[in-house]
């Protein structure tokens, strides 16, 4: 884990002047659905206004959760999951982690997959264009190949219409719906958020992710899981709009691999962390390269500094 | 600003100083770079570079007007006369001299692909559309300056100094151009 | 500016265009050879270094603002452009939104190292107002900056921030109306808010001019807070602090570096990737870290401002004006002094209690005896715009609440002692800043609170006539000669 220990120094070295950033790590409050935790968790004799606080908070969140069949779908609800309320999610070990990281092509490809057989049918990617899975190791001719099983919309013509055509390198990935009414409409009041930056628009992103994939299961005795609702043990709240996604030999891998409900999950996990951020690998390197110049630079300013100083005092 | 007042090995210090101030340089002058690169074109940008035509259904005598990189591109498909016409002229006569086969490509001679910008001042010639004045030479005519083109996009009268450009392009199969 | 005689230069070129502009002769003189006291510590890097950011914010946010597009159907997507198309653009994102973060660091240790070593003390009171309007400036321009991504914390912490206006009474609705350019946060406010980002950055160069040179005018202090007396005090800037400052500046970007490209997201918020939504406001809104300590003080004043509080405020006042900011009771207010500390207890306690037990169970039936408990001038909402707003303005006088001899904390222990009390409560309201307003944290960021208000308006007052002045070294020289004696025998 060398990226937490560096960043731990990090902090470290802001902490002289900043120690006050946002920390996404209190304890978590465990909200029960139900609303029961304000009363419970308020003692009784805590000043009222508190508890009235305290109230407004859970209300806040069990509404989020609550309210998945309603106005703002699932995006709403786990947006809210600053660490304060959001059951813990578990630490899991990944190959981009750290200064020196990279992704599993092989990985990619089997994640990508994953979502253009699963998650494609609801969620939409349209900040990743065609011409960026190169980056996955396809080849041109693949990826005119892929992009062209997409249908877009092009025009108007001379006519004046508008008309369909094979989707290009230079065309995004089209969204299943085709506006955010429509998307509602058809999952049962939920928004199925775009996936293109959903591993950088939730705390821990890539852990969360996954462990919404592989946290399906039976609700407990006498939870109330509203209608349409799912239980999950990981989501804010435990009910999730999104039915389970993933079964085990949703896919079939073109190489292979054992389609286990985690493996699905863990590659998709990589591509959705891939397409939030194309750049990381390159970051990395250029980060490299710039860390090594900047000691270098700064044990020169150094011996320059102590030799310039050497004759005062 | 060297200090002449102390006392010291100044063969070291400029050598310090020389290499502490040429790193200084290296990594000013590759963020400067960094800087400047992101005003080339980016990679959507860069994504259209190239446009493909699907040219099946055109018939002899018809033009078409595609984009590529933001700027038109004539491709039309030349009758036998036209072809006969731009193959015949004498290439002494012209401002620009260039034979018809150096601008189309060979067993392609049907196809002529020019981009649709006056090599005058970058106004864009009539004469793609059926209802346009194609100019005396049957080619192209800009209405800005009163350029005139034959049915090679070659400069016969008028002010502009050079033939409309041919951009890069190739035949992925016999009915799709890809230009760029 | 530079008048006199004036030496020449062997360039020709040089020489040609300074007996005409003397600019070269002015570099020289205020730059080259300037006499600068010759122990300043490394606290004394933090002003080149804020230079430096202002300068590398206005460099990449100039490129930036070629690729971004002001509007709100497309800002989101030019920001995600940016990042993932432009050359390198990802790069200059990363730049500017940790840039900002380290502006503020810099510019925290230096209002920091102002505080401790006195640098605000006469003759430098103009240049301390310059750089807190500086600091203003830039607490405007970095929230402004904020919104134009128009993500869900861009449009929701426009819409608290501009809000706050709303408590001015009377004119209150109309001017927030005014400052979104409609009736809700909505593209007329992202222009304006985009064309003020841009133009912002140029005002606080103005002022960074003026206070660079009123610093010229007066000299540095120094960590002894002795002025120079004489060459031995002194060296020449460059070569000397040329390359302290830029050893300093290494290390620096060494930090800075790490953010851009290891931890880019470190700072900021996850909904910052997430479009603005007008119609669903995220759980959590959370300003950027820096402004956390101000957002706490905001919301620390939970109560209104009862008539019992402001008379015990106001005879109080009197009393610490008294006691704490004279060195004796004025002699008219003398035969008053019972009868205000009367007051400001009759008072208080109906104030505290209104104030801060209201939810108190036992104390319920008490406090619903107390009459006229309804009647307050300053609602809790425009209370805490003011606290906040305060709280910065009250440093600017800060020269005139700390009258004590003395410049360097250095030899003051009392006033070093609280001055590290009032930045452990800034620390703490930041922490506070961070977290819901619930129980215990909204009562600890009251307390923090009261520190940092009772430090700048009772503490530091009381501490100019009562605390001991130290005997001081008789110059800058004597005082490092002394030290390097010390350290010499460890």
């Amino acid at each position: 884990m060398q990226h937490k220990l560096l960043l731990s120094l990090s902090l470290a070295a802001l902490l002289i002047a900043a120690p006050a950033f946002a920390s996404p790590d209190t304890a978590p409050v465990q909200a029960t659905v139900d609303g029961s935790a304000a009363s419970t968790t308020a003692p009784a004799d805590a000043p009222k206004d508190a508890a009235a606080t305290e109230d407004n908070a859970m209300t806040k969140t069990d509404g989020d959760a609550q309210e998945m069949s309603a106005p703002e779908g699932h995006e709403a609800a786990a947006a809210d999951d600053g660490g304060h309320h959001g059951p813990a999610i578990p630490q899991e070990e990944w190959s981009w982690e750290g200064p020196f990281g990279v992704f599993d092509r092989p990985q990619l490809q089997r994640g990508f997959q994953v979502y253009k057989q699963v998650c494609a049918a609801c969620h939409g990617l349209s900040r990743v264009y065609f011409r960026n899975l190169s980056a996955l190791g396809y080849n041109e001719a693949e990826i005119k190949s892929i992009a062209a099983e997409t249908q877009v919309t092009d025009g108007p013509n001379d006519d004046g219409d508008m008309f369909e055509r094979p989707g290009r390198p230079s065309d995004h990935f089209r969204s299943p719906f085709a506006n955010d009414q429509a998307a509602r409409a058809a999952n049962g009041g939920a928004l199925p958020p775009d996936l293109s930056l959903i591993v950088r628009a939730r705390g821990d992103g890539t852990n969360y992710l996954h462990a919404i994939l592989v946290g399906y299961e039976a609700a407990p005795e006498g939870f109330a899981l509203n209608q349409n609702m799912h239980y999950n043990k990981y989501f804010p709240g435990h009910q999730i709009a999104m039915p389970q996604p993933l079964m085990e030999g949703s896919v079939t891998y073109e190489d292979g691999t054992t389609a286990s409900i985690d493996q699905m999950s863990r590659d998709v996990t990589a591509f959705l962390t891939w397409a939030s951020e194309p750049n990381m690998e390159k970051r990395k390197q250029v980060g490299l390269k710039v860390m090594l110049f900047m000691l270098v630079f700064a044990g020169l300013m150094y011996a320059t500094k102590r030799k310039v100083w050497k004759d005062v005092h | 600003m060297t200090d002449h007042s102390l006392p010291d090995n100044p063969a070291r210090r400029d050598f310090l100083y020389l290499t502490t101030g040429a790193v200084a340089a290296v990594g000013a002058g590759v963020t400067g770079w960094s800087f400047i690169d992101t005003m080339n074109p980016a990679a959507d940008t860069l994504a259209l570079a190239t446009t493909e035509v699907n040219i099946s259904s055109m018939q002899a005598g018809q033009s078409v007007v595609v984009t590529w990189q933001g700027k038109p591109v004539f491709i039309r498909r030349r009758t036998p006369d036209e072809i006969k016409a731009a193959q015949d002229v004498p290439v002494s006569e012209l401002r620009d001299p260039q034979t018809d086969a150096q601008r189309v490509q060979a067993g392609k001679e049907e196809w002529l692909v020019v981009v649709g910008i006056c090599t005058h001042l970058g106004c864009v010639p009539l004469g793609a559309k059926p209802n346009e004045p194609k100019g005396e030479y049957g080619g192209w005519f800009c209405p800005c300056h009163g350029s005139v083109y034959d049915t090679a996009g070659r400069i016969r009268k008028g002010p502009a100094p050079t033939n409309l450009t041919v951009p890069p392009y190739a035949f992925s199969s016999d009915t799709v151009i890809k230009i760029g | 500016m530079a008048h006199g005689p004036r030496e020449p230069f062997d360039n020709k070129i040089v020489e040609w265009v300074d007996s005409r502009l003397p600019i070269f002769t002015m570099i020289q003189k205020e730059y080259g050879v300037f006499p600068t006291p010759k122990n300043f510590n490394y606290f004394w890097n933090f002003g080149a270094l804020a230079m430096v950011m202002l300068v590398t914010m206005i460099a990449s946010g100039v490129i930036l603002a070629m690729h971004y597009t002001p509007n709100a159907a497309m800002a989101f997507n030019s920001v995600e452009r940016i990042t993932r198309d432009v050359n390198y653009g990802w790069l200059l994102r990363y730049l500017h939104m940790n840039g900002a973060s380290m502006f503020f660091i810099a510019v925290y240790i230096h209002i920091f190292r102002g505080m401790y070593y006195g640098s605000y003390k006469q003759p430098r009171e103009l240049l301390w107002i310059f750089g807190i309007i500086i600091f203003l400036l830039m607490m405007a321009t970095a929230f402004m900056g904020y919104t134009l991504p128009w993500s869900q914390m861009s449009g929701w912490g426009a819409t608290v921030i501009t809000s706050l206006f709303s408590a001015i009474p009377v004119v209150g609705k109309a001017l927030v109306t005014w400052l979104w350019g409609g009736f809700s946060v909505d593209n007329p406010t992202l222009n304006r808010f985009f064309a003020l980002h841009y133009l912002l950055p140029f005002i606080i160069c103005a002022v960074v001019f003026l206070h660079v040179w009123a610093l010229h005018v007066v000299g540095s202090n120094n960590p002894t807070g002795i002025d120079p007396k004489g060459p031995q005090d002194t060296l020449p800037f460059n070569p000397y602090y040329t390359i302290k400052d830029m050893f300093g500046l290494s290390i620096f970007l060494i930090v800075y570096a790490f953010l851009i490209f290891y931890a880019p997201t470190l700072l900021t918020h996850q909904d910052h990737f997430v479009p603005f939504n007008p119609m669903v406001t995220p759980a959590h809104i959370v300003p950027e870290w820096y402004f956390l300590p101000f957002y706490a003080i905001l919301r620390s004043i939970t109560f209104d401002f009862t008539l019992y509080l402001i008379v015990a405020g106001v005879a109080g006042g009197i009393l610490i004006y008294n006691f704490c900011w004279r060195k004796t009771p004025c002699e008219k207010t003398k035969p008053f002094i019972p009868a205000l500390l009367a007051v400001t207890v009759l008072f208080g306690i109906p104030a505290m209690l209104l104030a801060f037990f209201k939810d108190v169970e036992a104390l319920k039936g008490v406090i619903a005896m107390i009459p006229l408990a309804n009647i307050h001038l300053i609602e809790a909402k425009l209370g805490g715009v003011l606290a906040m707003f305060g709280s910065i303005l009250l440093l600017a006088v800060l020269p005139w609440l700390d009258r004590h001899p003395v410049r360097s904390g250095r030899y003051r222990p009392w006033y070093r002692w609280t001055l590290i009390g009032f930045v452990v409560s800034a620390v703490i309201l930041g922490y506070i800043g961070s977290q819901p307003a619930e129980q215990p944290f909204i009562t600890i960021g009251q307390l923090a609170t009261l520190y940092y208000f009772g430090w700048l308006l009772v503490i530091v007052p009381w501490l100019s006539h009562n605390e001991p002045v130290a005997k001081l070294p008789n110059s800058i020289h004597e005082a490092v000669l002394a030290d390097s004696v010390k350290g010499g025998k460890k």
